[in-house]
């Protein structure tokens, strides 16, 4: 069942920083740095770190918006690097985006209709009407009305909008949705129609996505594999309810720690992180987590730990589990 | 003796061109807040949690107007204040905490002369006392070296840190309340566990009151001592926040708990039909009765009763009264 749809490996993207036009480098922001994990088809992997740690950045490499500075990205058995034009054009069309702010994410003097077939015009040489009716179709996959297709988006309220761009993100029959915060903007009761939404489509369309947020929990709930990013680096993975009910890594514990309780009696082991996410432009040596991490030992500082499975589809990058 | 801070049956409408559409986005809601104690104001955008806010310390828009209801701080009623009185007031009595800190501190300012402002108008600190003063805040906020920290500007400094900033400003005119408007929305999970532990400890080391208004239940769980849940310009239940979560007695309450993912299972979501309603079009009735699985005719005509029971929790549902009134 479980069968690769896209596979990454020891993927890393470097920005130079600093110096002109002209060149002078004054030094690289690892921005991702050697990351690597698979996404089965029809499944859900769940990206979780706090600003700055390169989820973004991940999810562009993926959308390839971003050339990878090194590593490899594969797609349905092809590598990324080696398509050529069209290839890379119908890769597109198989791997779409969902955005965290739907206000900017859609055009405000585009039509719904053309902002949903647009992709499709694209992609696909179809008649008008063609295009009209698939459009017509998407809006009632993602609970709209067929009618709403001669609106503008300031007609709709947050949570709708957020359906439209599913819609677009559909349109073209993707494959694999990356999905960068997609409920991260929206009230309460709106992120559950989205989650529910997002649901209900990979079971009908056995599409896959990568759900990237902050929010563990909503992580947990939608994802069936869960990686951690910290600085550039993925510190722990597994599949997401072990990782609910057994994190290893430090950093993953603290997340769970800071993610806020159900209810007021929640048993919570109170792991509180000091200072903040250090500058990637200037990791420390070592583990990247060290100078926040409650556990440090000696060696944390001077090597770095590898990523290492320690259970069945569980792995972590950590000294503490005897790694590296 | 009077509660720190009552609010009486406020109601705070926003008025189109000539009054051409009135939206009530404040319409009769009344609480207290008690010295020292966590109060939260919970709802979705839109169901007048920053209205409530603004109105306490009179900063509402020109288009926004209190139409009716007290509030009282101490027994003195804040509506009758001239707005010199009301700026003695905000900052020296009453701070807000806003949720954006990028917006709410100016970027031509340095840090000290920003921490400096309450403490120089509201407490007469001048010179190296003022120095010292503005030290000892961004101590109480945590930031490292201090000295070389308050020349720094806004922009020298990390999101969190920026709030924390924000947090030694209110604490600045050495306030009674302290309105925290979603003041951890735009940080990252660990730095708000910072953050709001941070307020914690501000609080019990000056006994301020905190009024703490989100949308995010997970943060009402950890901080409050009393919650009430807005919708539509009303409180809808009031409770103690271990009423909320293990009774909650409004449906809207009920859906909104179990709507939200919890970690570590993957039951599927309460979906709460249909979307916030417009506050210049509601419905008749409760303004819920569209939304709620338990409506009955007499919710789509008559607006509820607010009931009561001991303790001071209060709720406005009709299957609450009904229930009530078969005991």
């Amino acid at each position: 069942m479980s069968e690769p749809l896209l596979e990454v490996r020891d993927l890393k993207k470097h920005f130079p920083v600093g110096g002109s036009v002209l060149g002078g480098t004054r030094g690289w922001v690892k921005a991702v740095d050697g990351i690597s994990f698979t996404v089965n088809r029809g499944e859900t992997l769940g990206l979780v770190g706090e600003s700055g740690c390169g989820k973004t950045t991940t999810a562009k490499l993926i959308l390839a918006a971003e050339e990878a500075t090194a590593g490899a990205i594969e797609f349905e058995g092809r590598n990324l690097a080696d398509l050529h034009r069209e290839q890379l054009m119908d890769y597109r069309r198989k791997v779409q985006v969902v955005f965290q702010d739907p206000y900017s994410s859609l055009s405000p003097r585009m039509r719904v209709g053309d902002i949903i077939g647009e992709p499709i015009k694209a992609h696909e040489r179809i008649p008008r009407h063609a295009v009209q009716s698939r459009v017509r179709e998407l809006l009632e996959l993602v609970g709209l009305r067929p009618d709403m297709a001669r609106l503008f988006p300031h007609e709709f309220s947050g949570g709708q909008r957020q359906r439209l761009a599913i819609a677009r993100a559909l349109s073209t029959n993707a494959r694999l949705v990356v999905l960068d915060e997609p409920v991260s903007a929206l009230d309460v009761s709106i992120r559950a129609h989205i989650i529910s939404l997002l649901e209900e489509i990979q079971a009908r369309l056995a599409v896959s996505y990568v759900f990237i947020a902050h929010d563990l929990a909503a992580v947990a709930h939608l994802s069936q594999q869960t990686a951690v990013m910290y600085l550039g680096k993925l510190v722990e993975e597994a599949d997401s309810l072990e990782l609910c009910a057994t994190p290893l890594h430090p950093y993953t514990k603290a997340l769970f720690a800071a993610s806020l309780p159900s209810h007021p009696d929640e048993p919570r082991e109170e792991i509180v992180l000091t200072g903040e996410v250090p500058s990637a432009l200037n990791p420390p040596r070592g583990c990247h987590f060290h100078p926040r991490c409650p556990f440090v030992m000696p060696r944390c500082s001077e090597q770095e730990p590898f990523l290492v499975e320690v259970a069945p589809k569980h792995r972590v990058a950590c000294h503490l589990y005897g790694t590296g | 003796m009077p509660p720190l801070l009552r609010v009486n049956d406020l109601k705070t409408y926003y008025f189109g061109f000539r009054g051409s559409r009135v939206v009530k986005a404040v319409d009769g809601i009344s609480f207290s807040l008690e010295a020292g104690e966590t109060f939260g104001l919970v709802g979705e955008s839109g169901c007048g949690k920053t209205t409530t806010c603004h109105s306490i310390v009179r900063l509402l828009s020109p288009s926004a107007r209190i139409v009716g209801g007290t509030i009282e701080l101490n027994g003195e009623d804040l509506l009758t204040k001239s707005p010199a009185e009301m700026t003695a007031i905000r900052g020296r009595r009453i701070a807000t905490i806003l949720q954006d800190p990028m917006a709410s501190l100016d970027p031509l300012f340095s840090i000290y002369s920003q921490v400096a402002e309450p403490a120089y108008y509201h407490r007469g600190f001048r010179g190296r006392s003022l120095r010292q003063r503005v030290k000892e805040l961004l101590t109480a906020v945590r930031i490292p070296s201090p000295e070389s920290r308050m020349k720094e500007f806004p922009h020298q400094m990390s999101g969190g840190m920026r709030q924390r900033i924000v947090g030694a400003i209110a604490q600045g005119g050495g306030p009674q309340i302290i309105i925290a408007d979603e003041p951890t929305t735009n940080l990252d999970v660990t730095i708000q566990l910072q953050y709001l532990n941070l307020l914690k400890d501000l609080q019990r080391a000056s006994g301020v009151a905190l009024v703490f208004v989100t949308h995010n239940l997970g943060i009402v769980a950890k901080m409050c001592d009393r919650v009430a849940v807005m919708y539509a310009g009303k409180i809808v239940e009031l409770q103690s926040v271990r009423g909320l979560f293990y009774d909650p007695r409004h449906p809207y309450t009920r859906a909104l708990l179990d709507s939200i993912p919890k970690l570590g299972t993957r039951e599927p979501l309460y979906i709460i039909p249909g979307q916030p309603p417009d506050l210049s079009a509601l419905p008749g009735g409760c303004s819920f009765h569209p939304r709620c699985a338990r409506a009955m005719d007499r919710c789509r005509s008559e607006e509820p009763q607010e009931s009561r029971w001991d303790g001071g929790a209060t709720a406005r549902c009709w299957l609450v009264t009904e229930e009530a009134a078969r005991e």
